[in-house]
């Protein structure tokens, strides 16, 4: 962004991790929050690490809300199923799902979500074609799986991540 | 205020909370006995990484800020970092397992992409 701050998100994630860990807030954890923030960044310059463009921040706010609940749901079920609790045949089974995404963050992210809710599991993404292998507790059959990770998901993070 | 000052609703909901999130733990780790196969048994110790977690790390939370008088968010830290640390772990573990079955050819390997 400028020569200050290379790194904005960074600096802004630095000095709050800075000022979480030294709570409650004084002005002397304050000015130290500061030159975290600004000082790691510089040194980060060093790696080259591409930056990152977050865009849509509403879509960013509905996605986490989306995973939040995902992420309770999932969790009940894969307990259910763990306990025995469901009924009926349960199948399980590996899904490929072509993926448009192509930022590495968006990825990244992505990789979080799936791990995130239980009974998703990433084993191999293939950079060349772009296809995501998942393990996943309750195959359904057909292409639910790969409709709900490419219209839940991938969408708004290929917005978020345009 | 100190833990024997702390009134009888709030003790109830950091101990709910607490358990609440133990048992998921709980559940995750018999789920790693109950299941059968390597990649189903993945999946079950996420239960303890994600809400297990989370629920824990609220009721640490609520207990912490009602202790101290003030907002303690300090907790929030390692879910973050525990949320994003974790997928490498299992990726990597479900990546080692995927390469010895296709390897090996035993049943049950995942398809080649």
């Amino acid at each position: 962004m400028t020569r200050l701050l290379p790194y904005p998100w960074l600096s802004l994630g630095l000095a709050l991790t800075w000022l979480l860990l030294n709570a409650p807030l004084t002005p002397g954890s304050a000015v130290l929050a500061l030159l975290v923030g600004l000082a790691v960044p510089a040194v980060m310059r060093a790696l080259r690490p591409p930056a990152v463009r977050v865009r849509a921040p509403g879509t960013l706010v509905r996605l986490a809300g989306l995973v939040v609940y995902d992420m309770v749901r999932s969790n009940i079920d894969v307990a259910r199923i763990i306990l025995g609790l469901r009924r009926g045949e349960r199948r399980t089974g590996f899904v490929t799902i072509p993926l448009d995404l192509r930022d590495p963050f968006g990825l990244a992210a992505l990789s979080i979500i799936l791990t995130g809710t239980p009974g998703t599991l990433w084993v191999q993404y293939d950079s060349q074609s772009g296809s995501l292998l998942l393990h996943v507790l309750d195959e359904t059959g057909g292409d639910e799986w790969v409709r709900r990770v490419k219209d839940r998901y991938e969408r708004p993070l290929m917005t978020i991540f345009s | 205020m100190t833990g024997a000052a702390l009134p009888v609703w709030a003790a109830w909901l950091v101990v709910a909370l607490a358990i609440t999130g133990a048992g998921f733990s709980l559940t995750g780790a018999l789920g790693l006995i109950r299941l059968r196969t390597f990649y189903e048994r993945v999946h079950a110790p996420t239960l303890g990484a994600t809400l297990g977690m989370a629920l824990i790390l609220t009721s640490s939370m609520v207990l912490l800020s009602l202790i101290e008088g003030r907002l303690v968010l300090r907790d929030a830290l390692i879910g973050i970092f525990l949320t994003i640390t974790t997928p490498v772990t299992l990726l990597v573990l479900a990546r080692a397992a995927a390469q010895r079955d296709r390897h090996e050819g035993n049943p049950g390997a995942p398809p080649e992409l």
